[in-house]
């Protein structure tokens, strides 16, 4: 059947510069570009085009302009452009439409309506580049009070791993994501001193070697776990949500699952990979404890263990819980936090922003006096280091990148990971594909990455007067709100600017 | 004044080939008796770890009542070696992601036996509660009696690894869900004539693996959509007999194996498609 959808994007060729090279049609994955040899000249296939950019990038000669579609239909604020192609495609399938990424609608952003303080006179600035900065950060639950025996402090045992930067990589599943991918996030985890995580797709031995940057995922398909699984890694993670998609499993199609795939999630290849909505083992907090204290027997008591929801309207209540049920680390992951498939429909209407819920899940802890039982990761749509130093100045302790992480290998946040036709060779299983990331120069951009905005932290730092992360943990005297009510400033517990 | 020293006590934790080198202090063939009376969980749990690292193989644990995770932290040394005879009623997670260990239950257990067990045996000479074998991806769990609700989601297996499970009564709802391998066998109230009070429902919802054979009839509207129904072919009915016989072997039942093996009373529940969403979703 002949579509009835407008193409979104077009494909703008200069004639005059192009030399009929043939780049595009082969770095192409979406089969927008052929070559007509008679009359040598590359012709399109628009309605394909996904505006990766994959090729107006890589073509020599820049011959390539991909824009948005002229093609309109007639303006109406209610049924935009976007709500009549989705409907459409709908008619024309009767699917669920699948859809990458974070929600992309235009919610407040709350990060861009706070701004930060300095210090002038009455405390002096610090110069990051003169004076030591601390950045260390040490996840897992803190003593109640010090005890003192014989002269001697005495410190609990609680496990613990140490961050050099307060940035780890968000859990995307070796699956999700193409193995170069996956080995340079653990790479570049283990260069930098901080964490990537596994998702839930399993942990090829090879790379085990980077366990103590390694935090290994227990969600509700339990794929490709086993006791080294646990006893390889740092921390475990059980993840109950994520914030692409609350309340719903996760779904592997059988396409993606390869040979290695299959041997890495123990699975049968071909076969989809269900993660069931709930982890059928747990319908209530004590039930969580239950696996959580599983996990810790499992790997005697020597790991932290972190449980990750996703920002929902009584995040606090259900993370007071979490803490409770003996979690060291709590996850929470906002409405803007990414995925590789998910409905749209879930992707773009459920869940809250983090930086509300993150505040709030921080005070509600801090008023019931377990603040300190669980370090706090928040998650979901971090663009750069002035968002993280917000977070941490609201109350996290450290943060979980994704999205961001993957733009460093190259995405362009075209939003069709699901298709596993990813053109940047980051969502795909395509051997051919997966080569466009190269493990070496992937870890030195991730690296790049975090070296960069660890500078501009420890810039914020000395900007405020302040010389450790520690104590921007939860001072949110640092903050100043913008262009925000009442209700918001009460929520994210700052005052307003000029306050 | 004098400074304050400050002893961070960390437990770092001494690889196992150190630990194996410590000296042998049980024997490996013996049967070492453990009382858990009033012992708390972790007690329990790190004692049998601390003797199996000292050589310990064997254990008889008397008094048992509610203690959870028995066999969990079992890694790292011999743990195909190691037997457990539980006397009493362990609590919950029996077994979690055991790998290993055979564990005999002289009672009943509590929910989620066997939870992402990757291999080893559990043996339950009574009734278990809800949630058996969750996610398991390898070993066997034989039950005597019945079984509570949502047992043997989301199971699976890989090449060789086929998980089991044979259970000798009845089965509550959700049972086999989201199934992905490994294959569950329901003998049906054989030694109680007693029909059971309620039929169970939702069985294999979201099947898209292994197979479930049950002795007696199943009517179309107790299962899932993506369940199919058939009688067990030939290779599977010698499946269904080896393991049987091993049922009624681990609880004295040979007697009444004739009886049991009956092939057309069989009935094989399956997946009729390895993609049960492939339709869902609009591209």
């Amino acid at each position: 059947m002949r579509t009835a959808l407008l193409p979104e994007f077009s494909v703008v060729r200069d004639e005059n510069r192009c030399i009929q090279c043939r780049v595009c049609e082969r770095q192409c994955s979406f089969d927008v570009y052929s070559y007509d040899a008679g009359n040598n000249l590359m012709v399109h296939r628009e309605e394909n085009c996904v505006a990766c950019q994959r090729c107006s990038v890589l073509c020599p000669t820049n011959a390539l302009v991909i824009k948005m579609n002229d093609y309109t239909y007639r303006p109406n604020a209610n049924w935009t452009r976007e709500s009549i192609s989705d409907l459409k495609k709908q008619a024309e399938t009767g699917g669920v439409l699948l859809t990458g990424m974070g929600c992309d609608k235009p919610l407040k952003n709350y990060w861009d309506h706070i701004l930060l303080n300095a210090s002038q006179v009455t405390n002096p600035s610090i110069d990051p580049l003169r004076e030591p900065m601390e950045l260390r950060t040490r996840l897992g639950r803190k003593a109640d009070h010090l005890e003192i025996r014989n002269g001697n402090l005495e410190v609990p045992d609680y496990p613990y791993v140490d961050l050099s930067t307060p940035i780890m990589f968000g859990a995307m599943s070796y699956g999700a994501i193409s193995y170069n991918c996956f080995k340079s996030l653990a790479q570049a985890a283990h260069e930098v001193g901080t964490m990537f995580n596994t998702g839930e797709g399993g942990w090829p031995r090879e790379l085990r070697k980077f366990g103590t940057n390694t935090i290994v995922q227990c969600a509700s398909g339990r794929f490709g776990l086993d006791l080294e699984y646990f006893n390889d890694a740092a921390m475990v993670e059980i993840k109950i949500g994520q914030g692409a998609k609350p309340g719903i499993g996760g779904h592997l199609p059988g396409e993606k699952v390869s040979a290695h795939i299959s041997q890495t999630r123990m699975i049968p290849m071909g076969s989809d990979a269900i993660s069931p909505a709930p982890h059928h083992d747990i319908y209530s907090i004590e039930d969580l404890q239950m696996l959580v204290h599983a996990l810790k027997e499992a790997t005697d008591y020597r790991k932290p263990v972190s449980v990750k929801i996703s920002a929902v309207h009584n995040a606090p209540a259900i993370a007071s819980g979490m803490v409770r049920a003996g979690a060291d680390i709590i996850v929470i992951d906002g409405v803007r936090g990414g995925t590789g498939a998910a409905p749209k429909i879930l992707r773009d209407n459920v869940g809250l922003p983090i930086e509300l819920a993150l505040a709030a899940v921080d005070t509600r802890l801090r008023e019931e006096g377990i603040r300190n039982w669980a370090s706090l990761v928040c998650s979901g749509g971090i663009r750069n280091s002035s968002d993280i130093f917000k977070a941490i100045a609201l109350g996290a302790d450290a943060v979980y990148i994704g999205t961001a992480a993957l733009m460093a290998l190259g995405c362009t946040v075209c939003q069709k990971c699901y298709t596993g036709k990813c053109a940047w060779g980051i969502t795909t299983q395509d051997p051919y594909l997966s080569k466009r990331v190269n493990p070496e120069i992937g870890t030195q951009a991730l690296v790049n990455l975090l070296r960069a905005w660890s500078l501009e932290i420890k810039e914020m730092l000395g900007c405020a007067g302040i010389n450790s992360i520690e104590s921007v943990r939860g001072n949110r005297l640092q903050l100043r709100g913008i262009g925000l009510e009442d209700w918001e400033l009460g929520v994210l517990g700052i005052r307003g600017a000029g306050q | 004044m004098n400074p304050v020293v400050i002893t961070v006590k960390t437990k770092e934790p001494a690889t196992f080939a150190e630990k194996l080198k410590k000296k042998v202090a049980y024997s490996p063939a013996k049967w070492h008796q453990i009382d858990a009376a009033g012992v708390h969980y972790k007690d329990l749990n790190r004692k049998i770890r601390a003797m199996a690292e000292k050589g310990a193989r064997k254990f008889e644990i008397r008094n048992v009542f509610g203690q959870r995770y028995i066999g969990t932290n079992l890694w790292g040394i011999e743990r195909e070696k190691i037997k457990i005879r539980i006397h009493g009623t362990p609590g919950s997670d029996l077994g979690a992601l055991l790998d290993g260990p055979a564990i005999d239950v002289f009672g009943n257990v509590q929910d989620a036996t066997g939870n992402t067990m990757n291999g080893g045996k559990i043996i339950i000479h009574g009734s278990a509660g809800d949630v058996l074998g969750y996610s398991m991806r390898g070993g066997e769990i034989y039950v005597r009696g019945n079984v509570g609700y949502r047992v043997g989601i989301h199971m699976k297996e890989y090449e060789a690894k086929v998980p089991t499970i044979v259970i000798g009564g009845t089965v509550q709802d959700f049972f086999g869900e989201y199934m992905a391998g490994g294959r569950i066998i329901v003998l049906n109230k054989f030694f109680e004539d007693n029909p059971p009070q309620r039929l169970s429902y939702f069985i294999g919802t979201g099947m898209h693996g292994g197979t479930i054979y049950i002795r007696g009839e199943v009517e179309i509207n107790q299962v899932g959509a993506e369940v199919g129904m058939t009688e067990p072919a030939d290779d599977e009915w010698k499946i269904i007999e080896r393991y049987v016989h091993r049922y009624c072997k681990a609880f004295g039942f040979e007697s009444r194996q004739a009886k049991l093996l009956k092939r057309e009373k069989f009935i094989k529940l399956y997946a009729k498609s390895s993609r049960p969403y492939g339709m869902l979703y609009a591209y």
